[in-house]
């Protein structure tokens, strides 16, 4: 495959990065400092813009920015089709949450506002080096990175509650990123006598047996615990204490993305498809995905904290994408790598109405949306597509993925688990259905009675309306996706 | 002049400490100003050192000139000076954070040990040159005696402080006797069997001759062992430690605890590799059925395991801070016998990370203490808010002992952890991975009381000494804190991204060693 070697996934890294110090220069000056976001921002996005078009060619872009970091390791970016994919998502997505931050954050009066905005930047630096990340140690570095610059955002708001959600998500997050990933990359780091490239074929193939190989590819999973998957997922519904941009962006987006992803990466980049197929141990990870994928759906239904309800459902599509990988077929990487876009802008619709609603009404809890529908119309019809997205239904973008993701089940012959991914599909209707018909088809009690439209900010409507949109339009112009994920598919998976 | 650099290491302090007690004792405000001169030209006539070894690699000085006697390699008569890139290094950090803890000592000393700034002058430049003479020494004596010039010295510069401190230095002069008594005894022992004291010439001696087997070798392994542990508060050999560090005033504590023990851990390497030989190190079972090498490392992880626990439960930052440093000793010795070169690499390359972190955590807690004078962990309440710089650095300090990219920690855990995977011994990685997790509770619960603001239940500090003078806090960091505050966290960024090259240096000195897979 050929290679380019140039700057730009660095600099697409970076940028963010770059942005603090402008950020935190004009902290008193809420508007510029809000710009530096979007120019940032805007800037990351070009930059992502720009590589798409060579990826999609088949062609490899590299930047070694440290020779040897350990012996034998760089510290190297090499974009390639997951790579891009999940960088276009997080970077184009990071834009429209910082406009909704602006309505959030101003309108929910919120303190430290740059202490936000800087760590957001950071965060969405390190969200782009893990996407970008050439071998394992640097995306350890990045995924260590994100861990720590999240920190402050999930407990913003520094009161007791924030405490404790911030102490469960760095209890969870440190514990098995230094307990399981640390020891199994060594044992990866020792057996391969230093090489640990994201090659075609996996690193790692061909030098363990099965039992080794089967115990370290279950702390890999594990220990990349952003990607909720269960027992090690409790720390996602705590992070909901965070205010609703983070939850938005970063809970549904880019730092569960960042398990899911390193997951495959772990699946097709340490192991390879080919290798797992020999040793017979992936199907181990398709149970526990599958087991991850029914139990938080169950937990959703019970939820009363919309934020609560939606993080359960994420835990579940999270595990949607590892089940996908994990059937070690074309079809289900085509589904998993598109369930990253689709459930992306999906979810981060129904987090950003979530977060209209509280802005505008101050409830949280998805009893009290009696009626809300006919005061919120738009936020409520763009939450109705995005729940409908996230079932999967036509004509909205996450049928595709669902599609596919069948399909890579039947191809694997895992009938059972294609069965719970359709008892999931129903269970998804079940726990969000309700939140639409008691929007719109409820009488609101009396004392939340208002007269016409009372929505939240307009910097909080545009952007759930665009991602509304874009899970209709998606669904309408799949191609691009789906020639990405294609081009993944045929680098990871031999047909 | 350049040859004459590695001596230059020892006597700048060592004149120095002369100067001041000709001079500094009548002009009081001579004192820093002689100090910061004399470790200053120590910096550079290590960094002369350093940059002779790069270029020309291990070499030997010899004190006065004294030529070695016989032929072939000969019997050496006098005192040599070897070093080599590990010794280099180790000087390296000697003299560096010698250097900053003078800078930071500039408002400390005056304010806490108002009355006797010649003398804590004095002894601070005594120790600074017994730890860098122990560091370079090629004789097993001369390394005896410059263990006395440190061990004295220190004693003293601990007892300077409280009523509470005295008691610790006593407990501490017990304890560091016993230790050097069963050096010069292992040494004796030595000495007797192979009747040279050149540490080369010992190994020599011992290969030629054949007596690996003597008991008497033996036994001086096992004393020197015994001696160096008690040094390092290896576990259960710390009692003494933690009150010294803790009581003691901030300047010595941050001056002792980076470079002492950690001095200590590179003569437990010296004695391995150059002495015994590591042949014999791993290898020795001394009649019993185990090898030294499962058995240090067993050690070891207790060590390891034993120092975390016991930090958990402290509620003083410095005594807190003392119990990690036991644990961290048990990183490096454990890393020193775990008989690969990635161990070993490991070990020497996390004495110059500890050295750092170490000095970054005891100076920003010097700092702290400086400005709210309360030695509580819940004393730093509301700290990121007051005083956010200092606590970014803290902060960095923090991150590195738990051990999390990109900071020198994380590195140093990269190497002792593969090494211990590579030794398949699996309890030490074990006991290298909880510490961390409990090192990130450690810090992280800290966080959380500076992060959070909340109203103080008790505002009386517990450790209150009524015999200390009351020390005024001050308003604002002077910038001979927080500069060598800074320096001390940026090293610690700096050398994790250099690890390859500063582990390639070791690797340079270890290159030619033969490790042995520990028999058994």
């Amino acid at each position: 495959m050929e290679i380019i070697v140039s700057p730009v996934p660095f600099y697409a890294c970076l940028a963010s990065l770059l942005a603090v110090i402008p950020i935190v220069a004009f902290g008193r000056w809420p508007n510029i400092r809000e710009t530096c976001t979007f120019l940032a921002g805007a800037a990351k996005l070009a930059l992502v813009l720009a590589m798409v078009p060579v990826v999609l060619k088949g062609k490899l872009i590299e930047f070694t920015l440290v020779n040897e970091i350990v012996k034998g390791v760089p510290l190297q970016f090499r974009v390639d089709g997951l790579g891009i994919l999940f960088g276009l998502v997080a970077s184009s997505l990071w834009i429209l949450t910082t406009l909704y931050s602006t309505g959030y954050m101003r309108g929910a009066n919120e303190h430290s506002q740059t202490r936000f905005y800087a760590f957001f930047a950071v965060s969405l630096c390190a969200t782009l080096g893990v996407a970008f990340a050439a071998n394992l140690l640097t995306l350890y570095l990045f995924y260590e990175m994100l861990s720590l610059a999240t920190y402050p955002l999930v407990t913003h708001h520094q009161d007791k509650e924030a405490r404790s959600g911030g102490r469960t998500y760095l209890t969870y997050l440190l514990s098995t990123s230094i307990g399981f990933v640390l020891p199994a990359m060594l044992y990866c780091y020792s057996k391969t006598g230093g090489s640990m490239d994201f090659s075609t074929g996996g690193f790692l193939a061909g030098r363990v047996g099965p039992t080794e190989g089967l115990v370290v590819l279950l702390l890999f999973v594990f220990g990349f615990a952003k990607s909720g998957i269960m027992p090690f997922h409790s720390w996602l519904p705590n992070a909901m204490v965070a205010p609703t941009p983070v939850s938005a962006l970063l809970h549904a987006v880019a730092v569960v993305k960042v398990g899911v992803f390193c997951t495959i990466r772990v699946i097709t980049g340490v192991f390879g498809t080919d290798f797992l197929q020999t040793l017979d141990i992936a199907a181990v990870v398709s149970w526990i995905a599958g087991f991850t994928v029914l139990v938080s759906s169950l937990i959703a239904l019970t939820q009363d904290n919309l934020k609560r309800r939606l993080a359960f459902s994420t835990i579940g599509q999270l595990s949607y994408i590892i089940l996908g990988v994990s059937f070690l077929t074309a079809n289900g990487v085509i589904g998993s790598s598109m369930h990253i876009a689709m459930h992306a802008v999906g979810k981060i619709t129904l987090f950003f109405c979530a977060g209209a609603i509280y802005i505008a009404t101050g409830k949280k809890y998805v009893s009290q949306l009696s009626g809300i529908g006919r005061r919120m119309p738009f936020t409520m019809a763009a939450f109705t597509l995005g729940s409908l997205s996230i079932i999967g239904l036509p004509p909205l973008c996450g049928a595709w993925s669902k599609w596919f993701l069948f399909l890579g089940g039947m191809d694997a012959k895992q009938y059972v688990l294609v069965g719970i991914l359709i008892v999931s599909s129903l269970l998804n209707i079940a726990y969000l259905i309700p939140i639409v018909i008691k929007a719109f088809f409820e009488q609101p009690s009396e004392e939340d009675k208002v007269d016409g439209i009372a929505e939240a900010p307009l910097a909080c409507v545009i952007p759930l309306c665009c991602t509304a949109l874009g899970c209709v339009a998606l669904f309408a112009f799949p191609g691009f996706l789906h020639s990405l994920a294609r081009l993944i598919a045929t680098t990871t998976t031999t047909p | 002049m350049g040859e004459q650099a590695p001596i230059a290491i020892v006597l700048a302090p060592l004149f120095g400490a002369l100067l001041i007690a000709f001079v500094g004792i009548r002009f009081k405000a001579l004192c820093l100003p002689v100090t910061l001169g004399a470790l200053t030209v120590s910096l550079a006539a290590t960094i002369e050192t350093f940059r002779t070894v790069l270029s020309e690699g291990e070499f030997i000085y010899l004190i006065s000139g004294w030529e070695r006697l016989g032929e072939g390699k000969g019997i050496s008569i006098g005192i040599e000076y070897r070093v080599d890139a590990i010794s280099a290094l180790v000087l390296l950090v000697i003299a560096a954070v010698s250097l900053l803890v003078a800078v930071y000592s500039r408002t400390r000393v005056v304010a806490e040990t108002p009355d006797r700034i010649p003398y804590y002058y004095m002894l601070y430049l005594l120790l600074v040159a017994g730890l860098a003479g122990m560091t370079i020494t090629n004789d097993a004596f001369n390394l005896f005696v410059l263990l006395e010039i440190s061990s004295l010295t220190s004693y003293a510069l601990i007892a300077v402080g409280s009523r509470r401190a005295v008691l610790s230095a006593f407990n501490y002069v017990i304890m560091g006797t016993i230790g050097a008594s069963f050096y010069l005894l292992g040494v004796g022992y030595l000495y007797i069997k192979t009747g040279v004291l050149n540490m080369e010439d010992i190994h020599a001696v011992i290969v030629a001759n054949d007596l690996a087997e003597s008991p008497s070798i033996q036994v001086a392994f096992v004393l020197i062992l015994m001696a160096v542990w008690i040094k390092m508060a290896f576990f259960p050999l710390h009692a003494w430690l933690p009150n010294a560090y803790s009581y003691s005033p901030t300047t010595t504590g941050a001056l002792m605890a980076p470079l002492v023990t950690k001095v200590m851990i590179y003569i437990m390497i010296r004695m391995m590799v150059t002495v015994f030989g590591l042949d014999y190190a791993f290898r020795a079972t001394l009649g019993m059925p185990f090898n030294w090498s499962n058995l240090v490392v067993s050690l070891s992880s207790i060590a390891i395991v034993a120092g975390s626990v016991m930090a958990l439960s402290r509620r003083d930052l410095k005594k807190m801070l003392s119990y990690i440093i036991i644990a961290e000793v048990g990183y490096m010795v454990g890393g020193a016998w775990l008989a690969n070169e990635r161990g070993m690499t490991g070990a020497v390359y996390h004495i110059v990370n500890d050295a750092f972190m170490t000095l970054c955590l005891f100076l920003a807690v010097g700092v702290f203490i400086a400005r709210t004078g309360d030695p509580r962990i819940a004393g730093m309440n509301g700290l990121f808010k007051k005083m956010p710089i200092t606590m970014a650095a803290f902060t960095i300090g923090a991150l590195s002992m738990i051990g999390l990219p990109p900071t020198c920690g994380f590195f140093s855990k990269w190497y002792l952890v593969g090494g211990g995977i590579e030794a398949g011994q699996w309890h030490f990685v074990g006991a290298l991975l909880f510490s961390s997790l409990v090192n990130a509770v450690i810090f992280f619960r800290i966080f959380e009381i500076a992060y959070f603001p909340k109203e103080l239940s008790d505002p009386a500090p517990e450790c209150t000494d009524p015999d200390a003078a009351p020390v005024a806090t001050l308003q604002r960091t002077p910038l001979s804190m927080s500069l060598p505050l800074w320096i001390s966290a940026i090293a610690l960024i700096g050398l994790g991204i250099f690890n390859h090259t500063i582990t390639q240096w070791i690797g340079s000195a270890l290159g030619s060693l033969k490790f042995f897979p520990p028999a058994g």
